[in-house]
């Protein structure tokens, strides 16, 4: 009886014994030597495996830090915070990163711009554009069918109820796969932090824009004079916003004839001079492009808050901090 | 001289007649799983061929040595698999020294050969069939090349089905196993060969 029972044991526990221990020398002489960074790295990273960094999967793309090839900052989906993370582990400091997000630059929608002709073929922007560039009269326009939609792996995208795309920038994690999607390349990655961009990616003339959108780009070049920082230029017909150069000014904005330039008007601050600190050196006056500030030397200066644009020019020259955006 | 007769005959049943994948039908998951590409199929190969060699050879002498010896062979299935999961260790820890790429290509199959049933397969019908040392040995081996002529064949079709025009529906896996029934009858044609 004892016997049945312990022959089993004994033999199958002596036999695991006996290549336990033959794979533990193996293991030994087999080891590969792998960096335990990578797999801290890989735990940082989101793991959607979305491959906007350029790189095969998340996996691919921790490998290639350790490596020393790919940047630290280098994830656009986890952005600044998870750059800090992988930076820690690297030993590396990295310096602000500014999100990006997705933007769909097109505000042709069913009431600024009309169809040539009624597509009733399959629900996609990639087979309506091989028909004549698509239903619209622009042929730049976005066609509001959802090819970036299908393509957004995080539900970031959805069609407003004019027709047009229009990205959720809460959920946009800059994996950039609408912008590949898109046929009218109509999405471009802007930061997040920019308020002003121009709506319209028309490279038609004027003439011809304005029969198609009320809202096209008719490339008149005002907003390129009426540009105080030469942040934006007028090329192929269509104006383009530098976006290092941008400060928010919003007076292109302002100065558009066909309202084709968007600037988010209500987070616009004015900037507001603190008395007790202010010492009268002139320095923000003179600083001033749109001559919204006044006062006299060693008198406390004033804004004009009609006039100021917000660009915090001022704020930038000031020496004793006395000017705060509010 | 009949002796070596019998162990071609052994070799040719298991490669061609008796193909492991082919009219057995074992070592499906692997043989759909990694024939994506005839490099990494014969990656898997040369794994499989190693492993399952190896494993004729310890089973052999674990069945004779311990099992019968002591009266257990109803240990026998578990004391297989033992030896074989050790053995697709050692493999594993080996590939990942010499081919970072093929362990990457492998993936997941390279662990998932210890619940290969062609290797489990190839030990117990060595005892089935009362086989020699000699001829377990090349029993394994063959099944083993069986097993990887059946691999880098459907590889290399797969590679020129990537390229060819199917119907969306048929695209992928459902073509694929239209093409793994289409050789396994075209193997049934080595019936023949061995009365």
């Amino acid at each position: 009886m004892i016997k049945e029972i312990l022959m089993p044991i004994i033999s199958l526990g002596g036999m695991s014994i006996i290549f336990g221990a033959g794979l533990a020398f193996a293991s030994q002489k087999f080891a590969v030597d792998s960096d335990p960074r990578e797999e801290e790295v890989r735990e940082a990273l989101p793991g959607v495996n979305c491959g906007a960094c350029g790189y095969p999967g998340c996996d691919g793309f921790a490998a290639a830090v350790v490596a020393g090839e790919a940047p630290v900052a280098g994830c656009p989906v986890g952005g600044a915070s998870v750059a800090e993370k992988i930076g820690e582990i690297m030993g590396v400091e990295v310096g602000a990163i500014e999100r990006e997000v997705a933007k769909v630059l097109c505000a042709g929608d069913c009431d600024n711009a009309p169809n040539k002709y009624r597509y009733q073929g399959i629900e996609d922007c990639v087979a309506a554009s091989m028909l004549v560039d698509g239903p619209k009269e622009c042929s730049y326009g976005c066609l509001g069918l959802g090819t970036c939609v299908r393509a957004c792996p995080f539900d970031a995208i959805y069609i407003n109820d004019k027709g047009i795309a229009e990205v959720d920038v809460d959920k946009c994690t800059s994996c950039e796969k609408c912008v590949a999607a898109c046929p009218k390349d109509l999405i471009e990655m802007i930061p997040v932090s920019s308020l002003v961009q121009v709506m319209c990616k028309s490279q038609d003339k004027g003439k011809d824009v304005k029969k198609a959108c009320k809202v096209g780009c008719i490339g008149c070049r005002i907003c390129e004079k009426a540009c105080q920082f030469d942040a934006i230029k007028v090329e192929d017909n269509v104006a383009r916003i530098d976006y290092d150069k941008c400060v928010n000014c919003m007076v292109c904005a302002e100065k558009c004839p066909t309202k084709s330039i968007y600037a988010d008007f209500n987070s616009r601050k004015v900037a507001f001079i603190e008395e007790d600190k202010c010492t009268g050196c002139t320095a923000c006056k003179r600083a001033c492009k749109f001559d919204a500030i006044e006062g006299n030397v060693r008198e406390v200066h004033t804004v004009i808050e009609d006039e100021c644009t917000g660009c915090q020019e001022c704020v930038k020259k000031c020496r004793f901090d006395a000017i705060i955006m509010k | 001289m009949e002796y070596v007769g019998k162990l071609f005959m052994i070799l040719l049943s298991t490669l061609l007649v008796n193909n492991f994948v082919l009219s057995r039908f074992l070592g499906i998951c692997p043989f759909l799983g990694v024939s994506k590409k005839v490099s990494t199929a014969l990656g898997m190969g040369a794994a499989v061929t190693f492993v399952m060699a190896l494993a004729s050879l310890i089973t052999y002498i674990v069945q004779y040595a311990i099992l019968e010896t002591l009266g257990l062979e109803y240990l026998q299935t578990i004391a297989f698999i033992l030896v074989i999961a050790a053995l697709v260790q050692f493999v594993e820890m080996v590939i990942q020294k010499t081919s970072p790429t093929l362990y990457q290509a492998l993936g997941v199959y390279l662990p998932l050969i210890t619940t290969n049933c062609a290797v489990l397969g190839v030990a117990i019908i060595n005892i089935q069939e009362k086989y020699d040392l000699l001829q377990t040995l090349i029993n394994g081996t063959g099944a083993a090349l069986g097993f990887t002529l059946a691999l880098v064949l459907m590889a290399g079709i797969r590679e020129r089905l990537e390229l060819s025009d199917i119907p969306e529906p048929l695209k992928g896996f459902p073509i694929t196993l239209i093409t793994a029934g289409l050789m396994s009858v075209a193997f049934l044609g080595f019936q023949g060969l061995i009365k």
